[in-house]
């Protein structure tokens, strides 16, 4: 589904992406950890489609076809997400209403009439159970005024109302308790299936407990320095990081 | 002929009409304001509060300064400059002149009529001597419409008595009498514990022809009284309009202007507050979107003049193209005036690259026990925020619309007519040009 090749980045002149190569097939789970610095957002925002780095070298493609070109709505249109570190807050526009825009921009660039009223409700409702969020708050300003936890949660809700083919969650895991993580690891896991996949950054392991990768891929200084399975996930928990700077 | 010299050649013209006795107080008043004008002449960029805005473009045509006749609209041909989908009154001017057909005014309660006949009549002299001009500074534009003042809204409010639909004051110009100066004169008296809602809005329909407009209004709330008066400026771009509002407050009243700025050429809102009673409270809105050439001037001046009162301000603006705006907010706590929390906030994104902003915050503050605070930001959209949006499938151009519309949401939020907020949100669109029709 997603392939990245050889991909460079740098802002500001700094590189930050030195070769990263990638592969995730649909129906897949991937965990990129490391440590802070290493560019897991930089990876996370490219993919998505950010403008702010010069991406100097390498290939993104979905589904075969090069999403380099393509805008950050763009690439949204052909089912990738980006759940942020930190969402934006936006006064004055309802939860419920974002992602009414955001479903019907997507439909409307593929064609599609808008969804109707009646379908959007029912599909709210569902969703918002799957998440255990309070309908109340469905009706305040995007993530005006939320916790950390309940930014996550929301950017979880528009991930199951969007349905997406390829989610990355960057650093969904932090600022959430420990039950708000299971419910929101639940819901991830209820929205997999083998025809879309999911790249997990994060830091630790804990999420991981819930939401188990298929593999784990190590980011250090801008490269991947060791990919392996769920057991490499354990060993860095317990390792920490400095012994793969080494290799 | 320049402006100047025509207006000094048609007072006396204008004073022989015969619409006013002269040996009435107004016709003193009136006299006393000209000569101001003729020995002061108009603003320049060398006075103080005119730097950053000059009216020679708007002062170099050839005005026409009285109607010759009667003109006459078809209501469905104006219908959308106004709320008409809320049930009003309506005090309707075509060129200057009251159009009896557009408009719906009584006085039955309370009165909501006509200026001109409040300036003549005689049962209305006793209100007119304690009114009239009692709160428009002496200054050459505010003179000059005193001196030509006739016609406009007088909406006098006795006590007790909330006026249970919004007045719509709407001036249009037709292009009928080529370029015209038009000068309204209002007047609201709100009595105590009453309340009163206003819209006031100035249209041009013509692209030929220019219009200027030199408006006054004194506003005069009593104890306990609430005053919601909304200014709508979204005129064609061959209209420039000059507005002075003086605003006197008693006791515990709450006023709350305002002032949203989406057109015209040029546009100065002149908007003074005085606080003579305690526990006032004042409360300014702005919010000016502007594109092209336009050049939109909001200056503020809240005189706390009593004890425990309280204003807030918030202006917001966004500058497109090769638009400029001016903010100037001036404070003045009176040395009586302990206790009073003065707020203040004018936030400016621009996004032409040619566009500008010039912001000055001014406090004056006599008294020792007082809050005031004021911020004043002038920034660009927030990149991060914008690609949040796009990464939620939403293009460039309605995501840059959305994080605008939230920008000035706030104030927004302090329209109190439904009708009208879903007006202005649409307006607001509209001069975003995008199609976006939250339902929010």
């Amino acid at each position: 589904m997603l392939k990245i090749k050889n991909l460079h980045a740098s802002i500001n002149g700094n590189d930050i992406l030195k070769g990263i190569s990638l592969e995730v097939k649909a129906g897949e789970v991937h965990a990129i950890m490391g440590p802070n610095g290493a560019g897991k957002s930089t990876l996370a925002s490219i993919i998505a489609g950010k403008e702010d780095y010069d991406v100097t070298d390498g290939e993104i493609s979905l589904d075969g076809n090069d999403i380099m070109e393509l805008s950050p709505e763009e690439r949204a249109h052909k089912g990738v997400f980006l759940s942020f570190q930190y969402p934006v807050e936006i006064p004055g526009v309802s939860v419920t209403n974002f992602i009414k825009t955001s479903i019907n921009e997507s439909r409307k660039a593929q064609g599609l009439e808008e969804m109707p009223a009646k379908d959007m409700l029912k599909m709210i409702r569902e969703k918002s159970d799957l998440l255990e969020i309070d309908r109340k708050f469905l009706s305040r300003s995007l993530n005006e005024g939320f916790s950390g936890g309940e930014k996550k949660r929301n950017e979880i809700f528009q991930m199951a109302m969007l349905e997406p083919k390829l989610a990355i969650l960057d650093e969904t895991d932090s600022g959430l308790d420990i039950d708000a993580l299971r419910i929101v690891a639940n819901g991830i896991n209820k929205l997999k299936s083998k025809d879309n996949a999911v790249i997990v950054i994060t830091h630790y392991q804990r999420l991981l407990d819930h939401i188990v990768p298929d593999f784990v891929h190590v980011l250090h200084d801008g490269k991947i320095v060791k990919s392996g399975t769920k057991e490499l996930a354990l060993e860095l928990e317990e390792k920490g990081y400095d012994w793969l700077k080494n290799i | 002929m320049e402006l100047k010299e025509k207006l000094v050649a048609s007072f006396m013209a204008f004073e022989n009409r015969g619409n006013v006795d002269l040996d009435s107080k107004v016709h003193q008043v009136r006299t006393e304001a000209f000569e101001f004008f003729e020995k002061n002449d108009f603003p320049t960029k060398r006075d103080e509060n005119w730097k950053y805005t000059s009216l020679k473009s708007v002062l170099k045509h050839d005005y026409n300064v009285f109607p010759k006749k009667e003109n006459t609209l078809e209501f469905k041909d104006v219908k959308k400059y106004f709320i008409h989908d809320l049930d009003s009154y309506k005090i309707v001017f075509i060129d200057g002149v009251y159009s009896s057909f557009l408009s719906e005014t009584t006085h039955e309660g309370f009165d909501i009529c006509l200026m001109s006949s409040a300036l003549k009549m005689e049962k209305y002299s006793g209100v007119m001597e304690k009114y009239f001009n009692k709160i428009a500074p002496k200054e050459t534009l505010t003179s000059l419409n005193t001196a030509f003042a006739d016609e406009g809204a007088y909406i006098k409010i006795g006590n007790n008595t909330v006026v249970p639909r919004p007045i719509q004051v709407i001036n249009f110009s037709t292009g009928a009498e080529k370029d015209i100066i038009i000068q309204p004169r209002n007047l609201v008296i709100v009595g105590e514990n009453s309340q009163v809602q206003i819209i006031e809005r100035h249209q041009s329909l013509t692209e030929d022809h220019k219009t200027f407009t030199n408006s006054v209004t004194e506003i005069f709330a009593d104890k306990s009284s609430i005053v919601d008066y909304y200014k709508i400026q979204n005129d064609l771009e061959t209209s420039s309009l000059i507005d002075g509002t003086y605003i006197e407050q008693q006791e515990k009243s709450v006023v709350n202007v305002s002032t949203f700025s989406f057109g015209g050429k040029l546009t100065r809102n002149n908007l003074v507050f005085h606080q003579q009673g305690s526990r006032t409270e004042s409360n300014l809105n702005g919010i000016s979107i502007l594109d092209g050439k336009q050049h939109v001037d909001n200056q503020t001046l809240v005189k706390h003049n009593s004890p425990d009162c309280e204003s807030n301000e918030m202006y917001k603006g966004i500058y497109a193209g090769k638009s400029k705006g001016v903010f100037g907010g001036k404070i003045i706590v009176d040395q009586i005036a302990q206790r009073i929390n003065a707020f203040q906030k004018n936030n400016s994104i621009l996004i032409g690259e040619k566009s500008e902003i010039n912001a000055k915050p001014q406090l004056e503050i006599f008294a020792d026990d007082v809050k005031c605070s004021h911020g004043c930001t002038i920034g660009q959209l927030d990149e991060d925020a914008l690609f949040y949006l796009q990464s939620r499938g939403i293009p460039k151009k309605e995501a840059k619309a959305l994080l605008l519309f939230a920008f000035g949401n706030d104030v927004l939020e302090k329209i109190k007519i439904p009708q009208l907020k879903s007006r202005i949100r649409k307006q607001i669109a509209k001069s975003l040009k995008v199609n976006l029709e939250f339902e929010w």
